[in-house]
């Protein structure tokens, strides 16, 4: 009996759906842009996640020592600083790697490159790249140099420059900036989703408004309310469903087009291989979502009619 | 087998559509119910399909009170009553054949059975031509032979024809009229509200009159009287 009703509920379901195309192609397209919406969310949510790492990754302390300092002493002040909990990884950059990086650089500034074969000596001043492990670090990192203060003053100093002082302003503000950006992307999420949910929920609404005579009918012939709501409801999935396979279809030419585009700008990943890499999980989500949405939606809407 | 016991029913103070009822039917009668617009007519069926509940009195079934039924009996309960419109109340998108085949999926049919009856009912009203049209590529007259099929599909107790040659011309009429006499004719109550001079006269049935909400008339062997 079950298996029977369950059997009738879903050819029912399929057919509604076939017959009442009109209403079925509206209805997907609202869906679809619904799960367009929440895919590009998600696809905003990695964009920003990366560029964030991206531009955190850039924050970094140089060290510039004395050009007389021993490399030594250079080698063991690294040994002392790798030893801090806070220190990710070191780059020493020794004075002909920095004058070989600098000829690179400047390979077609022929000016530039015929002043430093005037000078006699190598000009550059070896030096440390510390990454930290986290942005916020940097301060204590910078405190613990401080505290070296042999190293930075005095005679025998060996540190000409930490340029700390001058990134922290910009480290300072992208910290706000990134805790900012977390925030409003939370809300702005919740927001669009709700909204999408919404706007769902009435067109399917709408859809099954124009089945209320229908409603009435299948009652008073004798069906029960499982079995007048079953097919709605199995039509709303449906709609789920159909919708989450075309947004995945769409989103194909969409991040291929965008992709190059977002990464020159924000930097961090290609959206395109995101959405290769993640194929499966997005689309999950968006199946998910699309067959919660449709079915309660559908659900919730029948019921009205059926009450009466 | 039906009982009105004292059934009143009103909207509102001052719109009053029935004003207590007594009326007994019973089984394997055929009843026209004839009276003008606004009389009560609608409302009476109503009140028997548990699709609006008396203000006063109550309504039996058999030894069932109609309004004492939960939620979840009604179902049930409806479908030992066949019902018949003026407008056909057809599902648009569903074929003749799965129009009628909906009412006994609705009460449970195995599909074995379905598949066997079916065809069988529409070939009773002369539609086994039309068995995969939608209701809108039917002519009226066809609708509502479409609309009996699916009314005595589930073999009821009660047949509750509410006005069913409204919209039909004569001929059409006439052939409505004569299958409801041939169903009555195997045993079930047929229950008829109409407007139709022609068809309470040559009918030659039992007619009850109401008008105001109350029942002015009721003849064993009836005719058209208003």
């Amino acid at each position: 009996m079950f298996l029977t009703t369950t059997k009738r509920i879903i050819k029912y379901g399929f057919i509604n759906f076939w017959r009442n195309n009109v209403v079925s192609f509206a209805s997907v397209l609202v869906v679809t842009i619904t799960l367009l919406v929440l895919g590009s969310l998600i696809f905003l949510n990695a964009i920003l996640d990366s560029s964030l790492a991206h531009i955190k990754d850039r924050v970094d302390i140089n060290i510039y020592f004395n050009l007389d300092t021993e490399e030594e002493d250079i080698l063991s002040l690294k040994t002392s600083l790798e030893s801090l909990p806070e220190v990710s990884y070191i780059t020493y950059v020794s004075r002909e790697e920095a004058l070989t990086n600098f000829r690179e650089r400047h390979a077609d500034d022929y000016l530039t490159i015929q002043a430093l074969d005037e000078l006699s000596d190598n000009p550059l001043p070896a030096a440390f790249n510390i990454k930290a492990k986290e942005p916020s670090q940097y301060a204590s990192i910078a405190k613990y140099l401080e505290r070296q203060n042999a190293l930075v003053e005095g005679d025998n100093k060996i540190i000409d420059k930490i340029n700390y002082y001058q990134n922290k302003v910009v480290i300072d503000k992208l910290s706000s900036i990134v805790k900012g950006i977390e925030k409003v992307g939370f809300v702005t999420t919740l927001a669009l989703i709700l909204l999408s949910i919404v706007i769902t929920f009435n067109t399917i609404r709408l859809a099954i408004y124009i089945s209320r005579e229908e409603i009435s009918i299948m009652k008073l012939v004798g069906a029960d309310n499982k079995y007048v709501r079953g097919p709605f409801v199995f039509e709303g999935i449906l709609y789920g469903l159909v919708s989450a396979i075309l947004a995945m279809i769409l989103f194909y030419p969409i991040t291929l087009w965008m992709g190059d585009t977002i990464t020159n700008f924000f930097g961090g990943i290609n959206i395109f291989d995101y959405y290769l890499d993640n194929f499966f999980q997005i689309f999950i989500i968006l199946i998910f979502s699309g067959v919660v949405v449709g079915g309660i939606s559908s659900f919730l809407a029948v019921k009205r009619y059926l009450n009466k | 087998m039906i009982y009105f016991d004292k059934v009143s029913k009103e909207y509102s103070d001052d719109s009053v559509a029935l004003h207590d009822i007594n009326l007994t039917i019973s089984s394997g009668e055929f009843v026209s119910i004839v009276g003008h617009s606004g009389a009560g007519k609608t409302t009476l069926l109503k009140i028997l399909l548990a699709d609006e509940s008396p203000s006063k009195g109550s309504v039996f079934f058999e030894s069932l009170d109609i309004h004492t039924l939960g939620r979840h009996d009604i179902p049930a309960f409806r479908r030992r009553i066949g019902v018949v419109f003026q407008d056909f109340r057809l599902l648009p998108n569903k074929t003749a054949y799965e129009n009628v085949a909906f009412a006994m999926e609705a009460a449970g049919k195995e599909d074995e059975e379905i598949k066997a009856d079916v065809p069988h009912v529409l070939e009773l009203v002369d539609l086994t031509d039309k068995a995969f049209n939608f209701p809108h590529q039917l002519s009226g007259g066809e609708k509502q032979r479409l609309a009996i099929a699916r009314a005595i599909i589930n073999q009821p107790d009660v047949i509750i024809a509410d006005e069913p040659t409204g919209n039909l011309d004569p001929i059409n009429t006439q052939e409505v009229v004569q299958i409801l006499k041939k169903i009555n004719d195997l045993g079930t109550t047929v229950i008829l509200t109409t407007h139709n001079r022609g068809v309470i006269d040559s009918l030659g049935k039992r007619v009850i009159t109401m008008d105001g909400g109350k029942v002015a008339r009721d003849d064993e062997k009836g005719q058209y009287s208003l």
